[in-house]
């Protein structure tokens, strides 16, 4: 990404973007992801929300690095909103509580 | 944020590890004393001696709970085992005002009763910190899963700083100011990076219910009862009946317990609703047999003695969650693990204070308030907590045996030496402030010993003896880290004399 001036306004906006794209998109793809395993993993439903639990958690992280790795900030934003569309769109395609 | 991986994954890792610094140094301190819980606890009450049977405690502990608490919602006690010689006891009272109060008590495995026992939390203190930092639920657990998972996300980002981490692991350039910083910082953090991973993960995982629930509310929607009661089958609930009736027979109903867990010993167990038709009686397997944090429950009528339900984990996932979240309790035998996680757990908090030092030396000379506050609040925030722990067991020998309220004065002795330490901190010179701090740290640690045999008498087992080798090490390492700090201390002005 273009390096503008630390300190400079164009500079803070830019990370706080990012925090904010780490913050939103980190846990709303682990919720997302969570939900959607929850409701494909072939497993009793206890037993695929906790399985489930655990891939989220892994989603966290994975997606804070994306964030503050990404060359620019449409990419960090595009990567967790990617993330959560889809795995809303297949929790929803699984229906409801089962 | 920097151009490139490696330099944007270095500013996530400073910048993040800023954040929560102090809050992680805190956890990551107070979760290595929680390693030894028990034998914290059982220090701080030298008034309990004697050891007995866990079914014979918990019977004792629940014949003077019926006369202190019989209107009590629920009993909570952890049966003594190896490590710990006291029944704890936690329930409910009302107290003057009619309101609802929780006491945690420390019950002698022998008469069940508290009376000769300084009131103290014991080990509870640390362990109760660590994910509830003091503040009221849900925020203080809300607030350390935060500063867990951004743990997690540092300790990445840091991996991914490092060029070549193996050759980083192997270098140390002592005297050499910040760059000997910075390799004590990566020996520290690269030495039990596997364990620094693993602590991290699972100790978000321990409150991922709270934080997390998406999963659960996929598959269950608001049906929330339902939920409860297939992700933890064995616990068995009941409402209160309304109707008065004596206990029956808890002991034969311990001792059953105990033979359907294979003679494996017991641990938790809870009364709910006592003298009450619905009481029933909950037994827990001591969770020091095996790495899983669940090794089965049974549940009977405490009135009838009537086994209700028995329940044993098998489920591959769960089993999976349990073991995990047992690898953070780190409660499993033998002793020696245990000593690992100690020393992993001050690696940690090392890696975390050398950290917090390194952000500031590297803005030394970029001068501005913020750099000014970081290093002066770390001073008080970082070093000021070994001394408050110090505070908290010193406290403990000192403050009168019968003082009313002792409990609560032990952790506010913890709480104003780390306030008061984090005010000098922002008031004096750092380099200055620090050196005062390590040796009063170092004073308190190595008193410890000294004030615990004048109050309390000479060490007389293992636990007494480990805790004094633990305090003189710790004030000895505290000793050990003034001389290079004095040096310090007497070269930076002379540079600033050459300058002017």
């Amino acid at each position: 990404m273009a390096r503008p001036e630390p300190r400079s306004l164009a500079y803070r906006l830019a990370v706080a973007s990012r925090v904010v794209a780490a913050l939103i998109g980190g846990y709303g793809a682990a919720a997302a992801v969570a939900m959607a395993s929850a409701r494909w993993l072939p497993l009793s439903r206890a037993e695929a929300a906790t399985a489930a639990t655990l891939i989220a958690m892994l989603a966290l992280p994975a997606v804070v690095i994306w964030v503050f790795a990404a060359r620019s900030a449409w990419r960090a934003w595009a990567g967790p909103i990617a993330v959560i569309v889809l795995a809303v769109l297949a929790a929803w395609a699984a229906g409801g509580p089962r | 944020m920097k151009t490139g991986f490696r330099q944007s994954m270095a500013w996530l890792h400073a910048w993040g590890g800023l954040i929560f610094g102090w809050l992680l140094f805190a956890m990551a301190a107070t979760g290595t004393a929680s390693v030894f819980k028990s034998e914290i606890s059982d220090w701080m009450r030298p008034e309990v001696r004697m050891r007995t049977d866990p079914v014979d405690a918990v019977a004792a502990a629940i014949r003077y709970l019926s006369v202190a608490a019989p209107a009590s919602s629920g009993w909570y006690m952890d049966a003594p085992d190896d490590r710990l010689a006291a029944t704890i006891a936690t329930y409910d009272v009302k107290d003057a005002n009619g309101a609802d109060e929780y006491r945690l008590a420390a019950l002698d495995p022998v008469t069940g009763r508290p009376d000769a026992i300084r009131d103290t939390l014991g080990g509870e203190f640390f362990y109760r910190f660590h994910f509830e930092l003091q503040l009221p639920y849900p925020w203080g657990r809300i607030l350390a899963s935060a500063a867990g998972m951004l743990m997690l996300v540092v300790l990445i980002s840091g991996i991914a700083t490092h060029r070549r981490i193996f050759a980083d692991f192997f270098t140390m350039r002592p005297g050499k100011g910040k760059r000997s910083w910075l390799d004590a910082h990566n020996v520290l953090g690269v030495l039990a990076l596997p364990f620094h991973l693993m602590i991290s993960f699972t100790g978000v995982l321990t409150l991922i219910t709270l934080t997390l629930p998406w999963a659960i509310t996929a598959n269950y929607g608001a049906d929330t009862a339902r939920a409860f009661a297939d992700l933890d089958p064995g616990y068995y609930t009941r409402p209160r009946a309304g109707r008065p009736a004596p206990l029956g027979d808890l002991r034969a109903m311990l001792t059953d317990a105990r033979a359907r867990f294979g003679g494996d010993a017991i641990g938790r167990v809870t009364v709910e609703n006592p003298n009450d038709a619905g009481a029933v009686l909950l037994v827990y397997r001591n969770d020091s047999n095996g790495v899983g944090y669940d090794g089965g429950v049974a549940a009977y009528d405490a009135v009838t003695g009537r086994l209700l339900s028995a329940y044993a984990e098998q489920r591959p996932a769960k089993s999976l969650y349990n073991l995990l979240y047992g690898l953070h309790m780190g409660r499993f035998a033998p002793s020696f693990s245990r000593w690992l996680y100690f020393l992993c757990g001050l690696a940690l908090s090392a890696t975390i204070a050398t950290g917090l030092l390194l952000w500031t030396i590297g803005r030394e000379k970029e001068g501005g308030l913020g750099n000014a506050f970081v290093a002066r609040f770390t001073v008080g925030a970082t070093g000021g907590l070994p001394l408050a722990m110090a505070g908290f067991f010193l406290a403990n020998r000192i403050l009168p045996v019968t003082l009313t309220g002792r409990q609560d004065a032990e952790v506010h002795v913890f709480f104003l030496v780390w306030g008061l330490a984090t005010l000098f901190g922002l008031l004096r010179r750092p380099a200055r402030a620090w050196i005062e701090i390590v040796a009063l740290t170092a004073c308190a640690w190595l008193a410890l010993p000294l004030v615990s045999a004048v109050t309390v008498g000479l060490p007389y087992d293992i636990v007494g003896l480990g805790f004094d080798g633990v305090a003189l090490a710790l004030g000895g390492a505290f000793v050990a880290a003034i001389p290079p700090m004095l040096r310090k201390l007497r070269t930076v002005p002379k540079l600033r004399e050459r300058r002017t």
